[in-house]
This record gives structure tokens, sequence and C-alpha cells, in this order.
């Protein structure tokens, strides 16, 4: 055991939002169970590349460190997702890590996701519970629905599903698979489903619903294993009736 | 209406792929499956869609528009598409990325189909069994057309798949899975009708 054992990773860099995306190779001492993460922290605590050379410590976003909020993620050996859950024993090496770059890349390894909350503005992900009185308890949801809908609630905004979709890209507004997907989810709320209509217009417009494409790559790369594409297919379902109902009119309110 | 045109123009794609577009694939490769039953039977085949009334209505309406709009539209959505298999290799990510190349394969084919066939006839040639056996004759030819007829029979049994997803009538994984082995069943009965056509005229 004399020999240290040591991690090797490759690191995408970029210094600025407009500049040029450079590699850079670091050498660093291993410790046993390290994630990506701890591994970033090394390289900050010790700025020093595989040539010996004094760097810039990389710069990535983290929070929670425990996969439910979504910060981490970066594409690992080629495959978006979240550097925290991503263990060094369970990853071949050299470690590749790259920005998402489905988003603006800020510095390093850190994006700029704020094209996802837009998205959950535009398709309203909320329920509207405020009056200028006290509205009361709202309508009951069933246990089997409630435990239902919290599978589809798992959804942590990270950007892994638009990261692997190959129609979210620089030539369409494809607002991607997370916030579709919320919109089944607050229509299935029975106070949010009262707004069911505005958010069924708001995917049928641009850049909304009938964007996918089918390749689903998301519901094969979700951390979360959130059933993005049957949301999406119901979906398909709810706008085909709805377009029928806006066109047409309506026997229901 | 004006905000919602996306989304009508991509539903309205989706349609005009199997009614009518899809539906008029199946028919031609069906009359012309009478090939092999002989020069005759192909011709008598051939002579009453062509004598079909009203028929430039219905070339128009049922074939030429149709088409075109389905055609530029999907080329649009073709080059919109960043392909990545490269990177996820999955079975219904490679349908999307085939889906997309056998879509302007089949462009370019049909393009040169009609070329060769409808506006000849527009020129005053004859569109009987001579017509086809002359083309298949060059082994190019021969060819070229059995990688048009399978990639256009690709494109509709796949699409087919997408057609059901995008209407909503397939929501579960469940239902999907079971329409994908349905439209590969379709891929292979179509393939044998459209190959066993070409074959019967080369």
């Amino acid at each position: 055991m004399s020999e240290k054992k040591t991690i090797r990773l490759i690191v995408t860099r970029q210094d600025r939002p407009d500049s040029a995306p450079y590699e850079e190779e670091f050498e660093i001492p291993y410790r046993p169970n390290m994630n990506v993460i701890s591994a970033l922290m090394e390289i900050r605590r010790n700025p020093v590349n595989a040539k010996g050379e004094k760097t810039t410590p990389v710069t990535w976003d983290m929070n929670c460190l425990e996969e439910v909020c979504g910060a981490c993620s970066m594409v690992i050996n080629g495959k978006p997702r979240q550097s925290c859950t991503a263990l060094i024993d369970k990853l071949e090496q050299p470690i590749r890590l790259e920005p998402m770059r489905t988003f603006p890349v800020v510095r390093d390894l850190q994006v700029d996701r704020s094209r996802m909350f837009d998205s959950l503005k535009k398709v309203k992900a909320w329920i509207p519970i405020d009056g200028t009185y006290d509205l009361g308890a709202g309508p009951r949801m069933p246990e089997r629905k409630r435990q239902w809908a919290y599978e589809l609630s798992k959804c942590m905004t990270c950007g892994v599903c638009l990261e692997a979709c190959p129609n979210v890209n620089s030539k369409s507004n494809f607002i991607g698979p997370a916030p579709l997907s919320q919109v089944r989810l607050f229509n299935a709320h029975p106070t949010g489903a009262m707004h069911k209509e505005e958010r069924l217009k708001a995917i049928m417009g641009d850049g909304g619903l009938a964007n996918c494409g089918n390749s689903q790559n998301c519901v094969q790369s979700c951390p979360k294993g959130i059933p993005l594409t049957t949301s999406i297919a119901a979906l398909n379902r709810a706008t085909t009736v709805q377009a029928f109902r806006s066109f047409f009119g309506s026997d229901e309110v | 209406m004006a905000g919602n045109r996306e989304f009508f123009y991509r539903r309205l794609h989706s349609l005009l792929g199997v009614i009518p577009v899809g539906i008029f694939l199946v028919q031609h490769l069906v009359v012309n499956h009478f090939a092999t039953k002989g020069p005759e039977s192909f011709n008598r085949a051939a002579s009453f869609m062509e004598h079909l009334p009203f028929r430039y209505f219905l070339e128009i309406f049922i074939i030429f528009l149709p088409l075109l709009f389905h055609a530029i539209y999907g080329l649009y959505i073709a080059f919109t598409a960043q392909n990545n298999v490269g990177r996820f290799g999955y079975f219904r990510n490679w349908m999307f990325m085939l889906q997309r190349l056998t879509g302007i394969i089949t462009l370019i084919f049909v393009t040169w189909h009609v070329w060769q066939t409808r506006v000849q006839a527009a020129f005053g040639a004859d569109v009987n069994y001579d017509m086809m056996a002359n083309i298949v004759d060059n082994p190019f030819m021969l060819a070229f057309y059995i990688v048009g007829i399978l990639s256009t029979v690709f494109h509709f049994s796949n699409g087919l798949w997408s057609f059901c997803v995008s209407w909503g009538l397939t929501v579960t994984p469940r239902s999907q899975q079971i329409f994908t082995y349905v439209t590969m069943i379709i891929f292979v009965a179509l393939s044998i009708v459209g190959i066993r056509a070409i074959l019967a005229f080369a």
C-alpha cells in the first residue's frame, strides 16, 4: 500500500458565459466513499491540475447534497445526472465532467436553468388558494390519488430531461418534459383542476406540448423515475379534447 | 388561433400522415401487388385506378396537397431535432432518429418516383407494367426502389405509433409497448407486399 491511489478527472471548463470551453485534467488523492462533489471540493481546496500547474478552482452549483434539489446536475461520463449521487467508486476513470450545455453556461460546470422556472410560470404550475376572504378547505383528494400525484411532485427542476431531449435545443423553443408533467400534476389536484383549461391552453401554445417527438429519452434519464412520457401522452389526450372544446364549444362549463 | 398555430400544424401533420397519405400508401402497395399475378392483372388494376371518376380532384386532395404539407412541415421538424443516439442509445431514441432519416429518404424517393411515373404520364407516357419493368431493368434503380419502399413503409409504420401517442390514444407504457409490436408487424407485412410487387417487375 505504499502507492497512493488517485482519481483522474477531465473537466470541461469555461471562464465566462461567452468564452470558449477547454478541457483541464486533474489528479486528486482517493478517499473511500467519495462522490463527484467531494472530488470537486478537493480540487477547490488545492487547485492544481494534473500537470502540476496552479489553476483556478472549478465552479459548480450545489445545495442539498441528497438528490432532492436538482442544483448539482451536470454531464458525468456522457450522461446528465446529479453530481451528489454520482459515487466515484461506481464511475469509470478518467471521470469526464461537462456542463449541461442545453442551458447557458455561467462558468465551468455551473449553468443557468432560469428557462425552466419561466416555463413553470408560463404553465401556471401552482394551485391558487388565495382570496380576499377565507375560502375554507378545498375538496378532498382520495389517498390513492395523492400517492400517485406524489410521484409527479418529486420533480426537482434539475434539467436532466431537457438535456436528454433531442427536441430541446437552440433551434427550437420547446419547453421540455418537466413543466409539461407539472401541468398533469396540478390538473389532477381537486383545487388545481379549477384552472385546468388555462394550463392546457398554455401548453397548446408555441414551444408547447406538440413539440414532443417521442424519443422518450426523458423518462429513461429522469433521476426521480417520473413517468414523463405517460404524462405527455395523457396531456396529448387532454389537449385533443380541449382543442375540440375550444373550437366547437362545449355543453360543460 | 394565432398563438395556437404550432399545435394545429403539428396535429395536422400527424393526421395527414395517416389520413389520407398512409391510407393511399397501403392502397398503392396493394394495387402494385397485382403485378405478382402477371402483366395483364397489373394493367387491369392500374387502369381501374386511372379511370376512377374525379381523378384530378382525388389526386390533388387525397394525394398531392396532404403529401406536400406533410413533407414540407416534416422537413422543418426533422431539421429542428438535434439527434443524440450516440449519448442516449435507447430504442425509442433510435426510432426517433430513424423516423426523421426515413422521412428524408422517402421524400427524395417519392419526388423521383412521381417524376418518373405521374409527371411522365402527364407528358403522354403510358403508365403500365412495361413502364415499371423498364425502370427496374436497371439494377441501380431496382436497389433505389427497394430502399425507397422499405424507408416509406418504415416511416408509415413507426409514424402510426407516434400518431397514436400524439393524439392520446396510447397513453400507458404498456399500451405503447404493445403498439410497438403491432406497428413492427405492420412494417414487416407491408414490406413483404411492397418488395414482392417491385420484384415482380424486375
